[in-house]
């Protein structure tokens, strides 16, 4: 699904150039539920940006679903994001003046689906995370747990190939945060590819697979025996 | 471009801060309000000064004899002299593109004494021997019986047609006018017509339906003017300009009189369409003046939607950055931008425009409850072209206004527009 090969990529700060991720090599296969970690200022947070096509590599290939991303125009790169990506933020991202079920419907909105069957798709959506009586709430009359079920049900409504959270339980509570995880895992039981970036480690344990990454390159990559998120809530 | 979901896109960002979009749309409206009110106070203007013309063809003059000023042919300067009958043939044979040439006399003038009586009333009220072309320069309503024509000239037959303030003055309420007779400076004239003046050229409305018509051939015989004229009404073809024809008129004039051809002075003229042409150029530089100090102020409504919607969008960078992620492409995003400014610069304007008729229906209410003939202000107003004119500025304004802000939206890459908290 995912294809990267001798990544690179530097940030001018000033008059240096800061050198973030030094050759990265890392494949994701279809149904992969993958946690990358690593300390602040690792690249994970750049690695994960590239991967969205919200920035662009210096050198270095990257294929995803077998379509290399390369010099991408906005357009292109807005048609991809829309069609094979969805996303998940730690501060969540929703737009604070559409209610839940605008928010969960605005991917298929740029997918130029029609009103009536954007609104069902959405609101199927929604139920899957269990928030179907919230539909017309705004943003700020739920929770943070309930926020972060809105943006999870956004980031499948587009019905993307891979899903790309970033520090997606960074803001939530343990409980609440295990919740999510227990989500996540379930949206990953039915197949979908999801890449987690996280500095906590039980949020890792929680995944199938964990890229650790230090300084630009990656240190260790290895499988792990998944721990169930509902055992521990 | 008008699918429902962009309408309620542009709605919910508007309606998010409704206090700031009302304060912002405030300027464009206040804008569009005072350029319609200056365009319409000209209107108004221009209304009431060329109602004082409605009362006579704009394309003629009226000329007169003046003392000479220059010697010519051994005769000495100063000298007083008048037109005659044969003149109106002479002008009408030798210049081209003249409509009417009407020579009339007159007797009374204002505050004259009476020289009117009809059994025991009495009143003084101007005379005129007339041709009855004068009718068309000198537009005139019959209200009873007819004007004077030409059998009545050439059989010289004392006739008359009297104002409806003579009518007044004269008879009795109800009592029939035609086929009475009125004595004019001892002559009896019959009355065959009585005429109302709807709107006044110079002056008050009330004299000039005090005026007395007769046939200029009875006029010069009844009161011994043989074959003088005091002075002549020419107006020129429609597609003619009577500022342009008049040299030549008066060129047949001096050569007849023995008139040096230097002395302008020796033939007074009064130019209606002269003083016409320089009260339109008036009105053209009011409405210039108009649209320069409206447009100013709508540009200064413009540049307030523009600064507004500059932190709109820097306001929701993030959200705009959420949207890339999720597949907005940048047209879309500037699209929005646009469409959000145009909206509510139209919105703004139309309001004004409304708020604007709204005002001047009031204006215009409180002028008809008081009427008064010699008012200067008429029907101030704002015509249908001039509102689509105005759309059209508003909505070009719309897009300068959102030009800037929508270039800002994209110019973010959206790593760094999520990045901002």
């Amino acid at each position: 699904m995912i294809e990267i090969k001798e990544l690179h990529k530097s940030y001018k700060v000033g008059k240096n150039s800061l050198h973030v991720l030094k050759g990265i090599n890392f494949s994701v296969k279809e149904g992969e539920l993958v946690s990358i970690m690593g300390s602040s200022g690792s690249g994970k947070s750049t690695l994960l940006n590239i991967l969205g096509m919200l920035d662009e590599a210096d050198s270095g290939s990257y294929h995803l679903d077998g379509v290399q991303i390369k010099n991408l125009s906005e357009k292109v790169a807005a048609n991809y994001r829309n069609k094979f990506l969805g996303f998940i933020f730690q501060s969540f991202n929703l737009i604070n003046y559409k209610n839940a079920l605008d928010n969960v419907a605005l991917p298929l909105y740029y997918q130029n689906v029609g009103r009536r069957e954007r609104t069902d798709i959405a609101m199927s959506y929604l139920e899957k995370v269990g928030l179907a009586d919230w539909a017309k709430h705004l943003p700020t009359e739920l929770s943070g747990g309930q926020k972060q079920r809105v943006a999870i049900a956004r980031a499948l409504a587009g019905q993307p190939k891979v899903i790309l959270a970033d520090e997606l339980t960074g803001a939530l509570d343990t409980r609440t945060s295990y919740e999510i995880m227990d989500l996540i895992q379930q949206i990953n039981d039915e197949g979908k590819t999801i890449l987690v970036v996280t500095h906590e480690e039980d949020i890792a344990e929680m995944t199938k697979r964990i890229v650790n990454l230090k300084d630009g390159i990656i240190i260790d990559d290895k499988k792990v025996n998944q721990v169930k998120a509902m055992a521990n809530v | 471009m008008f699918s429902k979901d962009k309408w309620s896109e542009v709605i919910q960002a508007l309606t998010s801060n409704v206090f700031r979009t009302i304060l912002t749309a405030f300027g464009v409206f206040w804008g569009i309000f005072i350029l319609c009110l200056l365009l319409a106070a000209g209107n108004g203007l221009q209304n009431g000064v060329t109602q004082g013309f409605a009362g006579m063809s704009a394309n003629s003059m009226f000329m007169w004899t003046q003392p000479t000023t220059k010697p010519y042919d051994g005769l000495p300067e100063g000298r007083r002299y008048n037109f005659k009958i044969e003149d109106v043939a002479a002008i009408e044979n030798n210049v081209e593109g003249l409509k009417y040439v009407s020579p009339r006399n007159q007797l009374g003038g204002f505050g004259g004494a009476n020289n009117v009586t009809r059994g025991l009333k009495t009143g003084a009220y101007n005379v005129y021997g007339d041709y009855p072309e004068i009718i068309e320069q000198e537009p005139t309503d019959i209200i009873k019986g007819r004007f004077i024509n030409y059998n009545d000239i050439e059989e010289k037959r004392k006739v008359a047609v009297i104002g409806k303030g003579v009518q007044s003055e004269l008879y009795e309420y109800g009592e029939e006018v035609l086929g009475t007779y009125v004595k004019i400076q001892g002559v009896n004239f019959m009355v065959i017509g009585v005429y109302e003046k709807k709107t006044a050229t110079r002056g008050d409305i009330e004299e000039e339906q005090k005026k007395i018509f007769v046939p200029f051939t009875a006029f010069s015989r009844a009161f011994n003017y043989g074959n003088l004229v005091s002075w002549m009404a020419i107006t020129a073809e429609d597609d003619e300009s009577i500022t342009a024809l008049k040299s030549s008129v008066f060129e047949v004039i001096k050569e007849r009189h023995r008139i040096n051809p230097e002395d302008n002075n020796a033939i007074g003229n009064f130019d209606l369409y002269e003083q016409f042409q320089k009260i339109s150029g008036l009105f053209t530089a009011l409405d210039f003046v108009a649209y320069f100090v409206g447009l100013l102020v709508l540009m200064s409504g413009v540049i307030g939607i523009s600064n507004i919607m500059l932190i709109v969008v820097k306001e929701r960078t993030k959200e705009i950055g959420v949207r890339r992620a999720l597949g907005a492409t940048p047209w879309q995003i500037r699209g929005q931008i646009l469409f959000e400014s145009v909206f509510l610069t139209i919105i703004a304007g139309m309001a004004g425009i409304s708020f604007a008729t709204l005002f001047l229906y009031v204006v215009n209410y409180f002028l008809e409850s008081m009427p008064s003939e010699d008012m200067m202000f008429l029907n101030p107003s704002v015509d249908f072209l001039t509102v689509l004119v105005a759309l059209g500025i508003l909505i070009i304004a719309g897009l300068i206004a959102g030009f800037i802000p929508a270039q800002n939206a994209i110019r973010v890459k959206p790593v760094e527009a999520l990045r901002t908290e």
